[in-house]
């Protein structure tokens, strides 16, 4: 019977991660792909009926809805990764989510 | 000292696992692997090897498991054959494209359907373009010494590719053979604590692994993994040599056979290779002029030294164990073929052995048959490249029979 004699060896780091090139699939920064520009449809909040609840929060695939309780604009939404897919427009319990047409990319 | 037992394929590849000192093994058991993740399950229990054992709900999960056990910096094994390697399908490119050098016994068994537990190629050949380094070997002691080499292979800084190490189910599997296993000293040697050399998981020092990759960067990653198999194909010989001056058994990417004088030459895989060398054996007494070529590896597709071995040859035969449906032929023949375009050799192919027929001294006596007519141009193909399979095919199944 063989017994092992070493212990296992001390967790991996780069060390000198600037010096070299990693290969294959990973971020060293974080960075997604702008999924924000597949967009064809953008939604739009009616501020005034909306109650603050976050069901678009919790219902957002992407993780791109944000509830700020205190400003008048109380849902913030990262447009960079909003893929517009209209889930948000669809749970709202108030209907004050809209839909629009992803016109003029400055509008927002 | 090394000692000198009796084993079988499935056992001497559990024996390399453990000399490679895995530290994690994840599996699900398949038929005819099983004995290889039995065997390392007793050693991680009784303690001949340090390693935590997972006993998982499938392939796809063993290899999801052994990709992140071997990011954190050690060695982790797994083994499967025929559709668990195909339900591993969708994992084993992560763990290629995330560039982790695993190191996998495939124990080649047919894929349904027809339900078969019996040996053909077809389930590693379906793998054949999923980034894996794909080496077939002959017996159990080339599986045992593939494995270890294949270690070193694949965790080169350039190569960075994981690897299977293919063996026939039950002809390789099954067969007890006197196997020379090396002592641990001597493989440690050889084959050092495993330092990763790319990608790796530390929780103070983060990395975040196979996020999505835009259109931007994609071909490029591709092109990474395309330089890691040209650079395995100067690595390989480097390490069959080190391995050969280290434990004496000299090993190649092309093994030719009585071949240098021969102007028929039959490419081989895997078992088969042992029955064409003793019919070659027989017929040069007939006739002095016929060999064999044996690829002990697959992927990468050893081009040049095929071409070399074959080169002036009148006749080259090529015996796929897998049926390669809707292709010209099977998948070795192709690989076989593109090697040789432009030159002025006759690539012949054929297919048998599938789903666990015997490759038989008769049928591979039939094949160099054929080759030796077509060479004294008394045939100009083969009179059925399905050479082993019966003229009743069309009707094993009767049903309504009139009286």
């Amino acid at each position: 019977m063989v017994k092992p004699t070493s212990e296992p060896p001390e967790r991996p780091t780069t060390g000198s991660r600037r010096s070299r090139a990693l290969l294959g699939p990973v971020a060293t920064v974080f960075a997604t792909v702008e999924t924000g520009s597949w967009r064809t449809v953008r939604p739009e909040v009616d501020f005034s009926a909306c109650s603050q609840c976050g069901v678009c929060r919790t219902h957002c695939p992407t993780a791109v809805l944000e509830i700020v309780e205190d400003q008048a604009e109380c849902v913030v939404i990262a447009w960079e990764n909003c893929k517009g897919c209209g889930i948000c427009a669809n749970v709202c319990p108030k209907g004050c989510i809209t839909m629009v047409e992803e016109g003029n990319r400055d509008a927002h | 000292m090394p000692t000198r037992r009796v084993l079988d394929g499935n056992g001497a590849a559990a024996e390399a696992l453990r000399l490679a000192r895995v530290r994690v093994i994840a599996a699900y058991p398949v038929t005819p692997q099983s004995p290889i993740v039995e065997r390392l399950s007793s050693y991680a229990a009784d303690g001949t090897l340090k390693a935590k054992y997972m006993r998982v709900e499938s392939e796809h999960t063993a290899m999801s498991c052994v990709i992140g056990a071997q990011l954190t910096g050690v060695r982790a094994g797994t083994a499967t054959s025929s559709v668990g390697l195909a339900l591993m399908h969708e994992v084993l490119g992560v763990t290629s494209g995330c560039r982790v050098p695993v190191v996998m016994p495939v124990v080649n068994r047919a894929l349904v359907s027809p339900w078969s537990l019996w040996c053909d190629h077809q389930d590693s050949m379906a793998e054949r373009d999923s980034g894996w380094l794909q080496f077939y070997v002959e017996n159990a002691q080339e599986a045992l010494d593939t494995v270890l080499m294949a270690y070193r292979i694949a965790e080169d800084s350039q190569v960075l590719t994981p690897a299977m190490v293919c063996l026939d189910g039950f002809f390789v599997s099954h067969s007890p053979q006197l196997v020379v296993v090396p002592d641990q000293e001597a493989v440690d040697e050889f084959l050092p604590e495993y330092v990763p050399a790319n990608l790796y998981l530390n929780p103070k020092d983060r990395l975040f692994i196979n996020g999505l990759v835009p259109p931007e960067d994609f071909s490029e990653m591709r092109y990474q993994q395309k330089l890691g198999f040209e650079r395995a194909l100067e690595i390989i010989p480097q390490v069959q040599r080190a391995f050969g001056q280290k434990f004496g058994r000299q090993y190649e990417m092309v093994e030719t056979y009585r071949s240098e004088d021969a102007d028929v030459v039959l490419v081989t895989l895997g078992s088969m290779s042992g029955t064409a060398k003793h019919v070659v054996n027989k017929l040069r007494v007939q006739d002095p002029r016929v060999g064999v070529v044996k690829l002990g590896v697959f992927r990468p597709f050893p081009v040049a030294e095929l071409r070399k071995a074959l080169k002036g040859k009148r006749v080259v035969g090529v015996l796929d164990r897998s049926a390669g449906l809707g292709a010209d032929g099977g998948p070795l023949w192709l690989e076989v073929d593109s090697a040789l375009s432009g030159t002025q050799t006759r690539v012949v192919g054929y297919v048998a052995g599938l789903g666990g027929r015997d490759i038989t001294e008769t049928t591979v006596g039939a094949v160099f048959e054929e080759l030796l007519q077509i060479r004294d141009g008394a045939r100009s193909r083969p009179a059925k490249p399905w050479i082993d399979t019966r003229d009743d095919a069309m009707e094993l199944r009767k049903v309504g029979e009139s009286e």
